[in-house]
């Protein structure tokens, strides 16, 4: 049996295939379709500090072969997460992740705080790249100094492992990276979605209530691949590949780019058991290759 | 509910005229899921390179004797004709059942439909009536050619027409009908948002409990995403897919 077993930081994921933040609920949404144990990991709802309503509706476009979204981070706020969610999945036999946000800096070294005490909660996913708030997210993602100041802040106060979620709308997304790294990131995943729009030129109308919204779907997926790619080659820890994966072809893919794990993500929307078929296809893909462990696939890449 | 995905194959696909397709379609391992009238499915749509997303369409029918589900599909855009051009024997996947559906109160119910928003008040009847319900159907469209399956629609309950264009039953707005002059206990209403919402006035007014089917633009339909929000009063922003896609108007923000 192959050994398809990676670590990023301090955890151990049981195979690279994780759920991307946002796309996935709790993972309780999902669990009439698949068995959660069977995931690496998967990565919880943005969390903020506060409750947040997020962006009013409408808040999501199809677009060719992807959509654009402006959710806006809602959700019910970190102790509402440790109260009442927490607490349902916390038996799922797999590594849950959560992705944290805020508008300032004292906003995730306080959420960080009151995960760091769950023992099922063994990373968080730090978002310094969401496009759809008007304060924080991106704007931390967006300069070296902005993302330095969050990874610092949270490595002084979080012991666990620290995955930094980097924006794709910067002109060099490796000097981010490389900032991260140096500021004491355990890992970094990539890509968050692009910035994009969409007009409905019948009413002349933008689609999305915040006129801009982030672009994710099979799409992006090439500009995904580049940025990992850059971005492995730039720093030695190790990086989650994301952005448009829809099978196990384009895990591979990611992997052969130099990631060490992948987040799927609108793919959920699509199939609801894609995550499975693509461990599957993983698992058959070495078998084909004769590939007894996984890092022999990571940064594979012939040239 | 648990939900499934799943394949079903059309064994029926009726052109009930140029907009509208009904696909009938059966499980193809035979083991149709339980469902509730109001709920709905995600399509998912093959060979269409416009459509990325699933489709999500109401649960028209559930047609137990036959193990059957009925869909009607109107053409609105490339996704959705595709759908009504499925020849029969294909296979479509599926998830469902999705969502919260309607109410299954007693009295005198009137359900009211606009358009394709017809589709969901099928089934809702026919639940309503064997539960000993008196029914009633009030139909609007814009001309007889839109208004669908009457003869199905006759089987659970009274009928009653609006057309625009006055081709049959009363000239008008469904608002406008006479049968609004008598009283209900219930009206659930499923249509074009100004129409319910013009609905919703008058329940209010008139002080009849209402619910109404919502189909806010959605992307995932479990609830993962967040996309398909409704402000409520209850809870403030909520899943169409997974709170509703029906609500009792005492719970929207509508200014109405």
């Amino acid at each position: 049996m192959a050994n398809l077993s990676v670590k990023i930081g301090n955890i151990e994921l049981k195979n690279p295939v994780m759920t991307a933040s946002g796309t996935f609920g709790y993972g309780e949404e999902y669990a009439d379709f698949i068995d959660l144990s069977k995931l690496g990991g998967f990565v919880v709802k943005g969390t903020t500090i506060h409750h947040r309503e997020g962006n009013p509706y409408p808040r999501m476009v199809e677009t060719p072969s992807g959509m654009l979204n402006a959710v806006g981070l809602q959700n019910h706020g970190i102790d509402y997460f440790i109260d009442s969610i927490y607490p349902r999945i916390k038996d799922i036999d797999s590594q849950i992740v959560v992705n944290v946000s805020g508008s300032d800096v004292s906003d995730y070294v306080a959420v960080c705080e009151k995960l760091q005490p769950l023992d099922r909660i063994n990373a968080v996913e730090i978002n310094i790249s969401c496009p759809n708030v008007k304060h924080g997210g991106m704007a931390f993602g967006t300069t070296c100094a902005g993302a330095e100041s969050v990874v610092k802040a949270v490595r002084n106060s979080y012991s666990k492992t620290v995955i930094v979620k980097l924006s794709p709308n910067v002109t060099d997304i490796a000097e981010i990276a490389k900032a991260v790294e140096a500021a004491g990131a355990d890992a970094v995943s990539l890509v968050n979605t692009f910035l994009g729009m969409a007009i409905n030129v019948e009413t002349r109308k933008p689609y999305l209530s915040t006129i801009t919204g982030g672009l994710s779907g099979a799409c992006i997926r090439p500009i995904a691949v580049r940025m990992v790619w850059q971005v492995s080659k730039a720093v030695s820890i190790p990086v989650i590949g994301l952005g448009g994966i829809m099978n196990g072809r384009d895990a591979i893919e990611f992997l052969l780019a130099g990631a060490t794990a992948i987040q799927v993500g609108t793919a959920n929307f699509i199939d609801p058991t894609v995550t499975i078929k693509i461990i599957e296809y993983i698992e058959d893909y070495m078998i084909r290759h004769r590939v007894d462990n996984i890092y022999e696939l990571i940064g594979g890449m012939k040239i | 509910m648990k939900k499934y995905v799943k394949d079903f194959k059309v064994s029926d696909n009726v052109h009930l005229n140029e907009q509208y397709s009904l696909l009938k379609l059966k499980p193809v391992d035979g083991e149709m899921p339980d469902m509730h009238p109001g709920q709905f499915v995600q399509v998912y749509i093959d060979n269409s390179k416009n459509t990325y997303l699933r489709r999500p369409i109401s649960i028209n029918f559930l047609d137990k004797i036959n193990n059957e589900l009925w869909l009607l599909i109107r053409k609105a855009g490339d996704g959705t004709r595709h759908l009504i051009q499925t020849p029969c024997g294909s296979m479509l996947n599926m998830i469902i059942p999705l969502g919260k559906g309607f109410s299954l109160k007693n009295g005198n119910i009137l359900l009211i439909g606009g358009g394709v928003g017809v589709a969901p008040l099928l089934f809702l009847g026919k639940e309503l009536k064997e539960k000993g319900c008196n029914v009633s159907f009030l139909l609007g469209a814009r001309s007889k050619n839109d208004l669908l399956e009457i003869d199905e629609f006759k089987k659970y309950g009274q009928i009653y027409l609006s057309t625009e264009d006055g081709s049959v039953g009363e000239k008008g707005f469904v608002t406008q009908n006479s049968i609004l002059q008598s009283s209900f206990d219930m009206i659930q209403c499923c249509g074009p948002l100004p129409m319910m919402k013009a609905v919703a006035s008058i329940a209010r007014k008139k002080n009849i409990n209402c619910e109404v089917s919502l189909e806010n633009s959605m992307a995932c339909g479990v609830g993962a995403c967040l996309c398909c929000v409704e402000d409520t009063v209850s809870s403030g922003n909520v899943c169409v897919c997974k709170d509703g896609p029906v609500f009792n108007i005492n719970d929207l923000k509508w200014q109405i």
